[in-house]
């Protein structure tokens, strides 16, 4: 296994954050059809071995790649960039306010148990989720400025620990 | 994909001899064993021609154990030593067991696992369930006609690691060689997907005896990816069967009632809930041996009413797997109705309902778990020629660490595709501390104390140095089963300590070298001669299988690696001459250490060209 290889490399896909999703797919399928352990259940103990570090390399570096955050996480750690550098966390006003304002709509939506309400938030926070993948797709990839690609990094998972606390709500209005 | 195949020559010395491999489905109330034959998957049935086998273990005074049918009549004259649904027991302890009261078994409280007290003595749930494999496994090898390579053992998705290690435990102990721990819903996609030549989102809904699961799987191409994964590891028909003998009681107005009653009250409940499956109503009559007596009538409409919070514990966690995986009910493509329960119109109308479209009930549900088992235990024996599909499976529950405050610390998301591995740093909070305790959750609550407890231990000689200055990391590996090893490590200073745990709830050892000790003493069988022919044919196996990989990829190897290689087998075949298959063993390991480096390569060798077959499809 050669560690100094990106995953980009691994996959055979080009170091951006707009992503082929089939591409990676399709390669990780491919991958995974190679290394896996049930490939080699019958095979002796060392390959049985070098199959788990394999199969275990791949799920690592295709986690990383697929989900929206952490690829974004990841590319800047390729530039030397810790997005979530406790020195590093400056966040736009604006976005701060409709943060809460997202927060408070939650909230109404589960103290009246009104899970259309819910549904259209969820919607809502969806959209604004691409608007940031968009926006974090054009400062990586062409603008290469990674000052604000981090800040945008930084909000796309503040929009994943919305999306998740709606999902916890629609939960406790199912129960 | 065909470029791909040099792993499958050279295990045995006749390449092209199939492997008898087999696929279990060990249930809570029942337990089958499955094999695939000239290409066809089947269940092997008992000489009587039945199929099933009651998960009921009955251990007589006379130090004789049945199980099945037998074990299953004598539940109402001998409710302490007849243990069903034990299942319900593995990997728990005590306090996990809410109905412990109307249970009729005398339960002894253990470290980690619950034991049962018998006639035979006191027994662990491991052991009740490798008497139902030992049965399983004679029943195949009398059917096959020759000892298993292997057997896929079945588990619930939602089982925890402690349940997933106890069965596994109990297998080893019943003499199996585990391929792999399969999960049930996965399995029955298998069985499924392959005969229907499915692509899309399917959801599998497992309601078993004893344990409910859901899950959301991908099939593409051959792949079958799970999604996400929810579910109940303590609900399911017997649940049902419960809520019949609570209005028994009630209509009968009974006094408390005597262990024999209770348990042929319980059967009484369960004939009425099957019954209901096909009538809309049922007359239930019961005398006890008090004399006191019941008869009455009860309607599918009653038995919806009283059952109508269970089939909703099902709802949830199916919305809940729905969500992670980030779909909606329109998405699914299809659902697959799996496990006896799902017979019941209620659950049918249920699910139904949730997803908009009638579920796929064209294959047994009580035999579909262990026919898609069979057909995986087929490929992992390496029995098909490059036609296989693959699986790719998650953990059910979120693994992680106890902290500062007694909060958990996620390591391992749930849903995390296995097998994976993850690191966790942490530091020292007092000046000169020197260990640190490891503690081993699995659960999503937040705090340590609501989740699963699996594993403690101590790392020590960690050099003293100020509070917040040692660098202990903490690493997680999940393998395929969806087992957890953990290690922990020092490493501000160079100074190393690492240690590694298997989880508190399975067995040690010790434990199933003492248990097979048991066992063997009772039986024929010698229990020496067996490990010493079970060392024989692993050493045989992997020469042949290394001479085969050092014919194939010679040009991986330089000349001293070659000679290496060569020398570690010679030494190996010298001990296969001994009668030490402890020395033997550890040849073998000693093979296996010197040839790490060169499965490494070949492994290399594969991803690369798969990879460049990989760029041509895509560019070409």
């Amino acid at each position: 296994m050669d560690f100094s290889q990106t995953h980009f490399e691994l996959f055979g896909l080009p170091q951006s954050y707009a992503l082929d999703r089939d591409r990676l797919d399709t390669a990780y399928r491919e991958l995974q059809n190679t290394v896996h352990p049930d490939r080699f259940a019958a095979q002796p103990e060392a390959e049985q071995r070098v199959a788990m570090q394999w199969a275990t390399q791949v799920n690592e570096a295709y986690q990383t790649l697929k989900h929206a955050v952490n690829r974004g996480v990841y590319l800047l750690k390729l530039q030397g960039i810790d997005a979530f550098d406790a020195a590093n966390t400056k966040m736009a006003p604006a976005f701060l306010m409709q943060q809460m304002e997202w927060r408070e709509a939650i909230e109404d939506a589960r103290a009246a148990k009104n899970a259309a309400a819910l549904d259209a938030l969820s919607d809502d926070l969806r959209a604004a989720h691409r608007r940031i993948e968009a926006q974090l797709a054009e400062l990586i990839d062409t603008a290469h400025d990674f000052a604000a690609a981090s800040e945008a990094v930084r909000q796309l998972r503040f929009m994943d620990k919305l999306i998740a606390e709606v999902g916890d709500v629609y939960e406790e209005l199912e129960s | 994909m065909a470029l791909l195949q040099i792993a499958e020559p050279g295990m045995t010395t006749a390449p092209h001899q199939h492997r008898l491999a087999v696929g279990i489905d060990l249930g809570t109330t029942n337990s089958l064993v499955a094999t695939v034959r000239s290409g066809l998957a089947v269940v092997l049935d008992d000489e009587s021609g039945h199929s099933l086998l009651p998960s009921v273990v009955r251990y007589c005074a006379s130090g004789d154990v049945e199980v099945g049918y037998a074990a299953q009549a004598a539940q109402n004259s001998d409710p302490h030593n007849a243990i069903a649904s034990v299942k319900r027991f593995m990997g728990r302890g005590i306090a996990d067991i809410d109905d412990i009261a109307s249970l009729p078994y005398r339960f002894v409280d253990a470290p980690g696992m619950v034991q049962l007290k018998t006639a035979a003595g006191v027994k662990s749930p491991v052991e009740v369930s490798a008497e139902i494999l030992k049965v399983l496994r004679q029943r195949a090898e009398a059917a096959l006609g020759g000892e298993l390579v292997g057997a896929v053992i079945t588990v619930p998705a939602y089982f925890d690691d402690a349940q997933r290690q106890a069965t596994k435990d109990a297998a080893q102990l019943a003499g199996l060689n585990v391929l792999r721990l399969l999960n049930e819903p996965t399995a029955a996609a298998i069985a499924y997907g392959l005969d229907n030549a499915s692509e899309g989102v399917y959801a599998v809904y497992d309601l078993g005896g004893g344990t409910f699961d859901i899950s959301i799987l991908k099939l593409s191409r051959g792949v079958f990816e799970v999604l996400s994964t929810n579910g109940d590891s303590a609900l399911g028909g017997d649940d049902f069967d419960q809520r019949i003998f609570c209005w028994i009681v009630e209509q009968g107005r009974f006094a408390p009632l005597s262990a024999g009653d209770m348990r042929m009250l319980l059967t009484k409940a369960r004939d009425a809930k099957e019954a209901l499956t096909e009538h809309t109503d049922v007359r239930v009559t019961a005398v006890l041996s008090t004399g006191e007596m019941m008869d009455a009538t009860l309607t599918q409409a009653a038995f919806n009413a009283m059952t109508a919070g269970l089939v909703n514990k099902t709802l949830a966690p199916t919305r809940k797997a729905l969500r992670d995986a980030g779909l909606a009910v329109d998405e699914v493509k299809g659902v697959v109705m799996v496990g006896g329960s799902t017979r019941m119109p209620c659950i049918r109308h249920a699910v139904a309902g949730l997803f908009k479209q009638t579920p796929l009930t064209n294959l047994d549900p009580d035999k579909v778990v262990a026919l898609g088992a069979a057909m995986q235990a087929d490929v992992l024996a390496g029995n098909r020629a490059g036609d296989d599909w693959l699986l790719l499976d998650v953990i059910p529950l979120s693994l992680g660490l106890e902290t500062m405050g007694g909060l958990t610390e996620k390591v391992i998301p749930r849903n995390t595709t296995i097998p994976t591995a993850r690191a966790q740093e942490f530091t020292t909070f007092k000046d000169g501390q020197t260990a640190m305790s490891v503690h081993v959750l699995q659960g999503e609550r937040e705090l340590a104390s609501d989740c699963r407890s699996l594993a403690r231990f101590e790392l020590r000689g960690i050099p003293p140095m100020v509070a917040g200055a040692a660098r202990i990391r903490v690493t997680f590996q999940v393998d395929a089963d969806g087992l957890l090893s953990v290690a922990a490590r020092e490493q501000s200073s160079g100074v190393e300590a690492s240690v590694q745990v298997k989880p508190s709830y399975g067995l040690a050892d010790d434990d199933i070298t003492r248990m097979l000790k048991d066992a063997f003493t009772h039986a024929k069988d010698d229990m020496y001669t067996r490990a010493l022919n079970e060392q024989i044919v692993d050493a045989q196996g992997l020469i042949a299988a290394t001479r085969a990989a050092m014919t194939e990829d010679a040009a991986l190897l330089d000349e001293a690696e070659i000679v290496a290689i060569e020398a570690s087998i010679a030494a190996l075949e010298n001990l296969m001459a001994g009668t030490d298959h402890k020395a033997i063993k550890r040849g073998i390991e000693a093979l296996n250490a010197a040839t790490t480096e060169f499965a490494q390569r070949r492994m290399d060798q594969n991803v690369r060209r798969a990879m460049a077959g990989q760029k041509l499809e895509t560019f070409g």
